[in-house]
């Protein structure tokens, strides 16, 4: 609520102690107060989120010469952005450095927050918001972590191709249970406030109104600390003997080869060996940890994984701006449909959701009231984001709404309907926008009463999961139409693609190739198990004929026609046994049944023989090709977007850095001459694009 | 009157049949479920509503002052003022009575009047020694305390009490609501074939308004988190018939009573609004009125004919405006008991009872069966009780226009002697 009351009163300022009137040096602002305690804010200059960067480092080593000579009755530190407490460490400082310059930058960061560890007197961290990367491990350094709640603790650096360079390994496993400490770095996954108390991580969660007295209570030595860690139960101390450890070991290792095989992503496994033999030893870990971190700074995964995270920051930023839109209209009720609406509500939209069938729209609301379950919100929550979303059987919505979401089957004609029936109601300044994946939109179109306000916004499949919406604009799409889309996707915290009106778009261009051939592969004789092996050892996530079930058949019959009418270039022929399949209702997941049986989850393609390099190139090649046909013709603006799209809508391999980078990675002269072979043996569809030769 | 005062539009839940267990919505959710959709049908914003008043008589723990939580789940801001009402079986006419005199009185304009009830979460009480020893327990300073205390358990402490009883009971007479409409029967001389014959009309005349859409647009369809969705009336029975309806067993007064569950109104969960506005709102807003609301009355009796009540409350109304038996075109008379609905009608039709108790100097008449609950009542579809009093006069303009009439009268009769009634106008 936003009243005049609480406006006036203002944000909740931040309880800064002595440092609240200090003045910022470099990146800290310090005081001391009467009654002897030191508090130290980071305040990073010229920007909203704190870093752990070398200078933030070697300021607080400065402070720390005074400290150590002078100690006082406590130390609190925290952060002085109301976003948080800090992100992490500065991915951009590593960036061209060698493995020794690293490992001299990480010794010296060791040094410093050793040091703070050894001072005599009670450190007290202050924690809310995030703590994460090189936060987590700057707080991790102080005797007492105060959660205000709503804090969260966290290792990502998983998701970059690394594990903690700063001590994170050795203090996190020493403060807690070994096997959750090994947890939350393997899996990247934050502890928010609520799991960190239970954790251990924090030993007090207060309200920010009570933070001066819980540093006060943690200072006089009121407060218990909460860590088991090596002195905790009986587990964590069997853990301290080597032949425990690599009992545990042995399962992480297996577990984790499943989700990030070793090949693909070294750095799980290199915290596992890390653990495994040095758990016992904190300075041993601690010099292995430096050591190990420099080395995977170096891989290639790590280089490709910082290059998807800036990837995202790129897509991110194209969704900023104002949307306009307060309340969204959802037609057709389907899967998509329901939860398109489910999560523009739970992101704080009102939200409008209409079709025919009642029983569809309670359908919908079961459905997000498993999308709130999915992103943890709490009850109180849950119940308004389901107040937001109102079933419309009536359609009484389209009137009110600044975005109406068409989302009904893919049949052309049905969606000209709706469109001559809604246009009129609409308000003047409301957007109107499809989820179509397979139709072209400037046919569409023509059934619109003003075409500057209508363009595609293209969900993917399950919608909680999938970060990426394309936003596709028609010759007719006003700029500010696509501007307000794409700012709609940064409020509903997706990430926008702006594309061109093409056939397919851009990720159903280049997935179609790569699905349809598969499916030629198994016309071929090759058994479906080995087509999606050969794509996982690329690093695809699912396999093609996995995924053929997963999105559903009807849909991929459907794009691949639309495709086949559309495009110049030939693409495989759709077997009719897959038509027929699709007739006798097995269109996959949603079904139960389509190539696999999916009664029981997701199937497993298993291990065994994944094909040759050939076959694996057969699959991935032509979504090279398609990817550059979509850079030759503007459907996207370039390599990077090209690439976050991939692996944002569909998984794209990320520790290769995405389709485009990774042709680069292999040769653009080789890819052209590879699929030149391939055309060959195989036929014109694998003729290569114009763009490779041109692009050189 | 100095200043007319209109119906602009208004919906309600479908009703549900309490099964034994608690609905899938509370109070504040039903009240949820049907102002949504009748707030996004009108050309309104939330800024313009400026009062908001629920009627609401099992209020439930999570859910105090259900009209501010309904009024906040609804985004109308939390600037807005909403208080609950309760005059028990009123309370949905309450609302709309009371936005009447705020309006009247000029510090209102535009107000959402309403009323709910979850019959089916009527709460479950402890007895009062069950919450002594609890109580006892909790001040039990050790073990050997707790365990001493233990000893003083009783199995009957475990027996819950069902509120839902205790509250469909006249505290002051000791009698049931169901004892009253014996009592009724007895003094007006219903015999139990005249009270199912008319029990069974209201079935097949709510039956029959549902075939033919006639509750269109009254009725929004709601949605549970479980996915189901409702859009219908449950409890009515459309094959009711007086064999099936003679083998029921009295439910009050055993054996010889003659009010049994088969003509008695149904325990249900429903809400129901209605948007009551100023001349000046709807002419600012643009809003087309449904209906004019042209004078109220509350009357009160001894608890124990409580059912009667609406003849009390009604005949001033008639007086003050000089109407006859033959000026009112539409009556809904909310269908507690078919006995006391009829006792009503017997009671206006005695001249002694119309001379000595409501200063008329002849009978006041016989009301047209033809003009009485037309689409059925609270027998066919259930009596949540703070939500009936809004659904009669929603209901009853909604008749009255479907039948190209003019005027109508709402009334109840209200537990512990009480009754309102409502007169409204078609615009």
């Amino acid at each position: 609520m936003t009243g005049p009351v609480l406006e006036h009163l203002g944000e909740v300022r931040l309880e800064l102690g002595a440092a609240r009137d200090a003045p910022r040096e470099g990146h800290w602002r310090q005081g001391k107060a009467g009654d002897g305690i030191v508090w130290m804010a980071l305040d990073r200059p010229d920007s909203g989120t704190n870093t752990i960067s070398k200078a933030v480092l070697l300021e607080l080593s400065e402070q720390l010469d005074q400290l150590e000579q002078n100690p006082p009755e406590a130390l609190v530190l925290r952060s002085a952005k109301p976003k948080g407490f800090a992100a992490g460490a500065d991915i951009d400082e590593f960036t061209g450095m060698d493995p020794e310059e690293i490992e001299e930058m990480l010794r010296e960061g060791h040094r410093i927050l050793d040091r703070l560890g050894d001072l005599p007197c009670p450190t007290i961290a202050v924690v809310h918001g995030e703590a994460l990367g090189g936060g987590f491990e700057l707080a991790l350094a102080c005797d007492w972590r105060i959660a205000v709640e709503g804090a969260a603790f966290g290792f990502p650096e998983v998701q970059l191709g690394l594990h903690p360079g700063l001590g994170g390994t050795y203090r996190l496993t020493g403060l807690i249970d070994q096997v959750e400490a090994m947890q939350l770095m393997l899996t990247g996954k934050k502890a928010h406030t609520k799991k960190a108390a239970r954790l251990g991580i924090a030993d007090v969660v207060t309200e920010e109104r009570h933070v001066a007295a819980a540093a006060r209570a943690c200072a006089d030595g009121e407060v218990e600390r909460r860590g088991g860690g090596l002195r905790g139960g009986l587990k964590s101390g069997a853990l301290k003997f080597s032949r425990t450890r690599k009992l545990a070991a042995r399962q992480m290792r297996s577990k984790t080869e499943k989700e990030a095989p070793q090949a693909h992503y070294p750095a799980p496994h290199a915290l596992i060996d890390l653990w495994e033999e040095h758990g016992d030893d904190r300075s041993a870990m601690q010099e292995a940890e430096l050591q190990s971190f420099a080395r995977l700074v170096a891989t290639e995964t790590c280089q490709n994984l910082v290059r998807v995270f800036r990837l995202r920051r790129a897509l991110k930023k194209r969704a900023e701006g104002e949307d306009g839109i307060a309340h969204v209209h959802v037609v057709g009720a389907g899967e998509m449909g329901a939860e398109i609406g489910a999560w523009a509500a739970m992101r704080g939209k009102t939200e409008t959701l209409s079709d025919l069938d009642l029983d569809a729209l309670g359908k919908a609301v079961k459905t997000a009231e498993g999308v709130c379950g999915g992103a943890h919100l709490g009850a109180a929550e849950t119940r308004d984001a389901l107040d937001r979303m109102m079933p419309d059987p009536n359609g009484y919505g389209v009137r009110r709404a600044d975005l109406v979401i068409e989302a009904v089957p893919e049949k052309a004609d049905l969606k000209t309907k709706i469109y001559k029936g809604i246009c009129k109601d609409m308000k003047p300044d409301a957007i109107l926008a499809t989820n179509t994946s397979s139709l072209l939109l400037a046919r569409l179109s023509e059934a619109v009463e003003d075409k500057a306000r209508f363009a595609g916004l293209h969900f993917f499949n399950p919608v909680s999961k999938m970060q990426l919406v394309e936003v596709v604009r028609t010759k007719a799409t006003s700029d500010s139409t696509t501007q307000r889309l794409a700012a709609f996707c940064g409020v509903i915290d997706k990430l926008p693609a702006p594309v061109r009106d093409y056939p397919g778009f851009l990720v159903n261009r280049m997935l179609t190739p790569y699905l349809l051939e598969a499916m030629v592969l198994l016309d071929e004789g090759v058994q479906k198990e080995v087509v999606d092996r050969a794509a996982l050892r690329f690093g695809m996530p699912m396999g093609p004929v996995t995924l053929a079930d997963w999105v559903g058949l009807d849909i991929c019959l459907d794009v691949a026609d639309g495709l086949k009418d559309e495009l110049e270039k030939p693409v495989p022929e759709v077997p009719d046994w897959m038509r027929d399949m699709v007739e006798e209702g097995h269109t996959g997941k949603k079904a139960g049944r389509g190539f696999y049986d999916w009664s029981d989850g997701r199937p497993d393609p298993g291990e065994g023989d994944a094909g040759s390099e050939d076959l694996t190139d057969r699959l991935i090649l032509p979504m090279l090709d398609a990817c550059m046909e979509c850079l030759r013709l503007n459907v996207a603006e370039d390599e990077d977007e090209v690439d976050g799209a991939m692996i944002f809508a569909t998984g794209f391999a990320p520790f290769r850095g995405g389709p485009m980078h990774y042709a680069r990675a292999r040769g653009h002269d080789e890819v052209r001459d590879r699929l030149q072979e391939l055309s060959e043996s195989y036929g014109p569809r694998f003729v290569p694009d114009e763009g490779w030769s041109r692009d050189g | 009157m100095s200043r007319d005062i209109f119906l602009v539009d208004g919906a309600r839940t479908p009703f549900l049949k309490a099964r034994g267990k608690p609905g899938p919505f509370t109070p504040v959710d039903l009240a949820v479920q049907c102002g949504r959709p009748l707030l996004a049908r009108l050309p309104l914003t939330a800024e313009m509503i400026d009062l908001v008043i629920l009627g609401c008589v099992n209020v439930i723990a999570d859910e105090m002052n259900p009209a501010r939580v309904a009024a906040l789940r609804l985004g109308l801001g939390e600037d807005q003022v909403a208080f609950t009402v309760q005059i028990n079986c009123g309370s949905g006419m309450q609302s709309i009575d009371t936005a009447c005199r705020y309006i009247r009185e000029g510090r209102h304009e535009l107000v959402l009047a309403g009323g709910t009830e979850a019959l089916s979460h009527a709460p479950v009480v402890l007895r009062e020694e069950a919450v002594e020893w609890y109580a006892e327990m909790a001040r039990a300073e050790n073990q050997v305390e707790r365990a001493k205390h233990v000893r003083d358990l009783r199995p009957d402490f475990f027996q819950p009490v069902i509120g839902l009883e205790r509250g469909l009971t006249d505290p002051i007479t000791e009698l049931n609501m169901g004892q009253t409409a014996e009592v009724l029967a007895h003094r007006f001389g219903i015999d139990r074939k005249t009270a199912d014959a008319y029990a069974m009309d209201s079935h097949h005349r709510l039956a029959r308004a549902q075939d033919e859409g006639w509750l269109k647009g009254e009725i929004e369809p709601m949605f549970s988190r479980d996915g189901e969705a409702y859009d219908r009336d449950d409890g009515v029975r459309p094959d009711n018939d007086m064999d099936s309806l003679a083998k029921l067993k009295p439910a009050f007064e055993k054996p010889y009573g003659k009010v049994t569950p088969g003509n008695s109104s149904q325990v249900t969960d429903g809400a129901s609004w209605v948007v009551v506005a100023s001349g000046e709102a709807v002419e600012r807003h643009g809003l087309t009125p449904i209906a004019r609301i042209v004078d109220s009355e509350w009357a009160a009796l001894d608890p124990s004919v409580m059912g009667l009540a609406p003849v009390l409350a009604a005949a001033p109304i008639a007086r003050r405006q000089g109407l006859g038996v033959e000026d009112i075109d539409l009556w809904e008379i909310n269908e507690a008991f078919a006995a006391q609905v009829l006792a009503c009608r017997a009671a206006w039709q005695d001249a002694e009872f119309c001379r000595a108790v409501l200063g008329l100097d002849d009978a006041f008449g016989e009301i047209d069966r033809g003009r009485l609950n037309v689409d059925g009542g609270a027998i066919a579809l259930g009596h949540p009780v703070g939500t009936s009093g809004n659904r009669i006069v929603l209901h009853l303009v909604n008749a009255l226009r479907r039948l190209g009439k003019r005027r109508g009268i709402a009334t109840e009769c209200i537990g512990g002697g009480q009754g309102g009634a409502m007169l409204l106008e078609v615009v």
